[in-house]
């Protein structure tokens, strides 16, 4: 009897005894509270990073069944990333909460939002250069993106072992933009640049633009890019029922209701991919470091572009809008707007970097799908 | 001769640091206009003298609309 009830107890420490038998568990223990500190106490996307960060804290847990068959993590995982149905949900609340006016009233502020995605495929090269397999290439490139969604689309299709970290990467260097970007569009900008004055003139944009905006989009990119028509296409429908305004209850259910319970369940089971083994690999460094760099060089690559548009328009751009050509919206145009009134008290970007950065958003999506099509055309991708 | 400071971009007045009568720098911060969930500080755009102030905090403005006449 005494022995059962020993035996019972010591059940009860086996956890803590399995803890200090793979030190990488308890290192990623560590790393899901630091994910939390940083949402929590640094407000660094809380609603994704506490989720992940609470996976990963779960998932590390020693004898913890949460990943295995049957196990709650593993079931949203089957049930939303393996299927990737998580982050087109997610599509279409982005796309019910975006407003494209800026960029159909600006048309060409969409090209910065084509060139900030270089660095995708920059990066993609540079990936294959250092020997990766070429579908974790591309799941790697596509950090570049700067968009989290469209990250965990691709790599849960083709390098789920990657997930995770190109999950973290995307989305800690989607909330470090303010910091990565001042001092590279500092670096490639001289002094008179900085200071150039865009007026914003308030272009109307119709309905019936804004209506068939999203319908063009899916057709037209759905024909070219195929392979990335889940994620133009819910994107799109997010957006065409925000501008109809007929299926305000529809808008309204999937930029709010819909979008916060998928973003649970999707950093949830991000988190859980996040296993110590699996996790803690020179591989995730070399990850998290590429995925630096793609950022970096899309907003070397937007900047550029600006300089490069400004030598052939007659009315001058400030090359600092050329960062918002990403798809960190709005954060990248807060950026653009912040760091040019830093250099000139009358300029004022804001909408300018507004049309680059929604241009961005439909450009990351773009670029996603592709270079997906692309791959599949080279018969490397199903 | 009077100087306009005009709205740059749609959004609502936030909060407004100066009064009539007010003598201001050029760059000096005269108003605060929220735009994109995001604090934009309007500036001075010359050394004057605050003659009239065209709008009131929580006020919803557009592009152009003039928000403060400097002399």
């Amino acid at each position: 009897m005494l022995e059962a009830i020993l035996n019972g107890l010591s059940g009860l420490t086996m956890g803590f005894q399995h803890l200090f038998v793979d030190w990488r568990s308890l290192v990623m223990i560590i790393v899901g509270c630091v994910l939390l500190y940083l949402g929590i106490k640094k407000d660094c996307e809380p609603l994704l990073l506490v989720p992940i960060g609470f996976g990963c804290i779960l998932v590390n847990i020693p004898l913890s069944d949460v990943m295995l068959k049957d196990g709650f993590l593993r079931v949203i995982y089957d049930a939303g990333i393996a299927t990737e149905l998580f982050p087109l949900l997610i599509f279409i609340g982005i796309g019910a909460m975006t407003d494209f006016g800026p960029v159909l009233a600006q048309p060409k502020t969409f090209l910065l939002g084509a060139a900030g995605q270089f660095g995708i495929f920059l990066t993609l090269i540079l990936a294959l250069y250092l020997g990766f397999p070429k579908l974790d290439a591309v799941s790697i490139g596509i950090i570049g993106a700067c968009d989290g969604p469209t990250a965990i689309y691709v790599a849960s299709k083709y390098a789920p072992h990657l997930l995770g970290a190109v999950a973290v990467a995307a989305y800690s260097y989607m909330a470090l933009v303010p910091i990565i970007q001042p001092p590279i569009m500092k670096f490639l900008t001289t002094d008179a640049e900085r200071k150039i004055v865009m007026k914003f003139t308030a272009r109307p944009v119709s309905r019936t633009t804004k209506l068939l905006f999203p319908l063009v989009i899916t057709i037209v990119g759905g024909c070219i890019a195929p392979k990335g028509l889940p994620l133009l296409g819910s994107i799109m429908l997010g957006n065409l029922m925000r501008e109809s305004g007929v299926v305000a209850r529809l808008t309204k259910a999937s930029e709010n209701e819909i979008a916060n319970v998928v973003t649970l369940f999707l950093g949830l089971a991000i988190g859980a991919t996040m296993s110590g083994p699996a996790f803690i690999r020179t591989e995730t460094l070399i990850v998290l470091g590429l995925g630096f760099l793609a950022i970096c060089l899309d907003t070397v690559c937007g900047v550029l572009f600006a300089k490069l548009m400004n030598t052939m328009s007659r009315e001058k751009i400030n090359p600092l809008i050329g960062a918002a050509g990403i798809s960190a919206f709005p954060m990248a145009a807060r950026v653009a707007q912040k760091e040019g009134y830093k250099y000139n008290k009358k300029s004022h970007l804001l909408m300018h970097a507004m049309g680059a950065n929604a241009g961005g958003q439909v450009g990351s999506v773009i670029a996603a799908a592709v270079m997906l099509s692309v791959l599949a055309g080279m018969g490397i991708i199903g | 001769m009077p100087v306009h400071v005009e709205a740059p971009f749609p959004g609502t007045i936030l909060q407004i640091m100066v009064n009539a009568g007010d003598v201001v720098k050029e760059d000096e911060e005269l108003l605060v206009l929220e735009a994109m969930k995001m604090k934009n500080p309007i500036a001075a755009p010359s050394d004057g003298r605050v003659k009239e102030i065209m709008v009131k905090v929580q006020d919803e403005v557009k592009t152009g609309q003039v928000l403060i006449v400097l002399e």
